[in-house]
């Protein structure tokens, strides 16, 4: 009886020091034959269930990249839908093995949470809408204009902020509720609308004549979205980071899904060792030398992935932007792979 | 003689005369019900002006101006202005609003026709065609074999929906809980909550009136425990806070904590509704009971729990639908029931339109009031039936 107690006890304390204590998530992983990734319960672009059920977005190509570098097997994911309270203390009981959903990077949660971030998939930030018709390009040019927004958000402070910094005047028009906010502004009360570039985008394709309006390119907040791993865990780490690195490098270098095959005999160093072609990268992962072919093979390279769910094709028709490569002037940059 | 004085005598009966045209008819109908004094006419009025104001445009919105499902309707046609229900929107998404994430058939999925749309989500369907074929008997008052019928729906039946959802076994592919969704997932936890709280909430009715101390005491306890904590917090406790105190590695099916939170939640309820019946009885019959020497459970089960039950159905089938409504709260927790799969479908920009989400609620709604109804319904055709009659 004592004996039970002491084992009851043991492990009720190792449940809570799970976040310090857990090692091997790719020995967990293969195990199990899949990966547990925490998505959100429902954000146009990022993680939705399509057409066929299935769920789909910015956020689940990057399970299924992880799944393609460990298994050669993008459907080796299962998805556990999280709300925003529920992510953190999913990840620190094990139940799932990554976070992919829209999680903002801050100092707080990277330092204080037992949390890894592996690397920027979407730069997001709080940006601006108007007509097309008002000929406006930049936000240095609202001055006096009326804009719509939410109450109560930090949407409303980052604004305020940054008008008068500025030194702009403006009319702030707000609501409560976001519906009323995007109704106001369709309705022509206001002549900007302003929140995330994601919800921009997410509202302007509700909108009859969408194409009339634009999302200007400057954004005003920083809100960088990255995949989550937790603290303590190296290998794991490792491999969900050169995931996202080795998206970033196939496009940089040109490879597509449709030509990764046509790449393996290509000449350029800097191919042959993405590929695996020379070199063995894979292996001090325990992966296998052709990771990054698998995942370029089933998911394709960053840009592929960004134009399939949120591009200017898609509903939410955004702009690469800062979202570009760096070298087409954007923040998607990765380390060599040398 | 005093006949000379009648001065008329009526030889036949006159003929009956129709009733006064203000008096019969839907002139009658409306004098006697809906003008009566006048301010039952100002009321009708009143209402009959607002029926005017409301009806038109929420006909135009549900049929007028409607966007229905056909060849070449597209998401343009429910943004255009002036459009109303976007149904194409509901139809395009109904497998998932009834199976969710449930994989499909994979030979089926690629053939045509109604026969394949059955049967691409063929272990889904049977679940629920085999449960109406056995629920509808047993519900039928008259028909034979009940006894086997119940040992069909409440022992075998469960059995045979957790293998066939599941799978794993036989040969067919494994399908984890996360993947349940929509319809199904709302009817399994209802059903479920439904047959588990019933006996339970008996026993603790049972054992609160219990005269030993420590089974009263423990009856209790649950009860007043988890009725005085909101459903919503038991389900957020069950998925956020509970795996933290598990060991490693160990986790308990989501869908499973939620089935067990939402049962015994409901049996606490249904514990204090049948507690009202049991005393609701006159000491009499409890009396009479023990004075015909039958012991507890027999004395509970043939003359007591009858009779009390009986007095309290609305209350219990009020908790039924109560408990079939709350099933939507298992969406804070990551479930996608009936509403969530709604909701969720809703953000879907491939139907992105103003209409979209309003849509997407009338029917959830429609289909919540279909299942309640018909419960409702149901519970009331009881009441006739075992009205044997104590008021006179």
């Amino acid at each position: 009886m004592k004996n039970k107690i002491v084992t009851i006890a043991l492990s009720a304390a190792m449940g809570l020091m799970a976040s310090t204590a857990m090692a091997g998530t790719l020995e967990d992983v293969v195990a199990k034959g899949y990966i547990q990734c925490g998505v959100t319960t429902g954000i146009p672009g990022f993680a939705l269930p399509d057409a066929d059920n299935n769920w789909a977005g910015l956020d689940v190509d990057y399970c299924k990249a992880l799944a393609s570098a460990i298994f050669n097997d993008p459907d080796a994911v299962r998805y556990t839908p999280l709300n925003s309270a529920e992510r953190f203390a999913a990840m620190s009981s094990g139940e799932v093995d990554l976070l992919s959903r829209v999680t903002t990077w801050t100092m707080s949660r990277d330092t204080q949470l037992g949390m890894n971030f592996t690397g920027t998939m979407f730069y997001d930030g709080q940006g601006f809408m108007v007509r097309k018709s008002s000929g406006i390009t930049s936000p240095k040019e609202l001055s006096g204009a009326a804009v719509c927004i939410q109450t109560g958000t930090t949407t409303e402070l980052n604004a305020a902020d940054y008008f008068s910094a500025n030194n702009l005047e403006y009319n702030p028009i707000v609501f409560v509720d976001r519906d009323e906010v995007v109704k106001a502004y369709e309705d022509g009360r206001c002549d900007v609308y302003t929140t995330d570039v994601s919800g921009l985008a997410a509202n302007r394709s509700k909108f009859a004549d969408s194409s009339e309006h634009i999302i200007l390119n400057e954004v005003i907040s920083k809100e960088p979205l990255a995949p989550v791993v937790r603290q303590g865990d190296d290998t794991w780490f490792n491999i969900a980071r050169w995931t996202y690195f080795a998206l970033v490098n196939a496009e940089e270098l040109g490879i597509t899904s449709a030509n990764v095959d046509e790449m393996l005999g290509s000449d350029n160093p800097s191919v042959k060792r993405l590929l695996g072609v020379e070199g063995d990268f894979g292996a001090p992962m325990g992966l296998t030398k052709d990771w990054a072919y698998q995942i370029v093979k089933h998911v394709g390279n960053y840009g592929e992935i960004f134009e399939r769910h949120v591009g200017v094709n898609t509903p939410l028709a955004l702009e690469r932007g800062v979202n570009a490569l760096w070298t087409n002037g954007g923040l998607q940059y990765a380390p060599p792979i040398r | 003689m005093a006949k000379k004085y009648l001065a008329y005598i009526r030889k036949e009966i006159v003929p009956e005369q129709p009733a006064p045209i203000a008096s019969k008819g839907i002139v009658g109908w409306a004098r006697q019900n809906l003008f009566s004094s006048i301010s039952n006419t100002i009321m009708t009025l009143a209402g009959m002006a607002f029926l005017l104001w409301i009806l038109p445009p929420l006909y135009n919105f549900i049929f007028g101006n409607a966007v229905w499902p056909g060849e070449g309707v597209t998401v343009e046609d429910c943004r255009a202005k002036g459009a109303g229900a976007c149904w194409a929107y509901i139809d395009s998404r109904m497998t998932f609003f009834i199976y969710g994430f449930f994989p499909k058939d994979a030979y089926w999925v690629t053939q045509e026709g109604f026969i394949a749309s059955i049967m691409t989500y063929w272990r889904v369907n049977a679940v629920f065609a085999v449960g109406t074929l056995l629920l509808v008997p047993l519900m039928w008052p008259g028909l034979p074999h009940k006894v086997l019928n119940a040992i069909l729906f409440f022992v075998v039946y469960p059995v045979f929906v957790f293998f066939m959802l599941t799978g794993g076994v036989f040969g067919l592919e494994e399908v984890p809980t996360i993947k349940w969704g929509g319809l199904t997932v709302t009817l399994i936890i209802g059903l479920v909550g439904i047959v588990v709280s019933l006996p339970l909430g008996i026993v603790l009715a049972l054992g609160r009136q219990s005269k030993m101390p420590i089974v009263k005491g423990m009856s209790i306890m649950f009860i007043e425990v988890w009725r005085a904590v909101p459903l919503i917090t038991v389900l957020f406790m069950a998925s956020v806070m509970l795996p933290l105190f598990m060991p490693v590695g160990m986790t308990i099916d989501k869908l499973l904590r939620a089935l067990v939170g939402v049962s015994l939640f409901s049996a606490a309820y249904m514990a204090e509704v049948v507690r009202g019946g049991l005393q609701a009885l006159p000491k009499g019959q409890f009396e009479a009971a023990a004075s015909l020497g039958l012991n507890y459970w027999k004395s509970m089960s043939f003359i007591i729990l009858p009779q009390a039950l009986k007095h309290v159905i609305p209350g219990i089938v009020n908790s039924f639908i109560a408990l079939f409504k709350d099933t939507s709260l298992v969406a804070i927790v990551g479930i996608f029931d009936l509403l969530r799969a709604v909701q969720i479908s809703n953000l879907n920009l491939d139907w992105g339109s103003k209409n979209q989400a309003i849509t997407g609620y009338i029917f959830a709604a429609v289909v919540f009031w279909a299942f309640c109804f018909s419960m409702s319904r149901y519970s009331i055709m009881m009441e006739k039936r075992l009205d044997t009659g104590h008021r006179n």
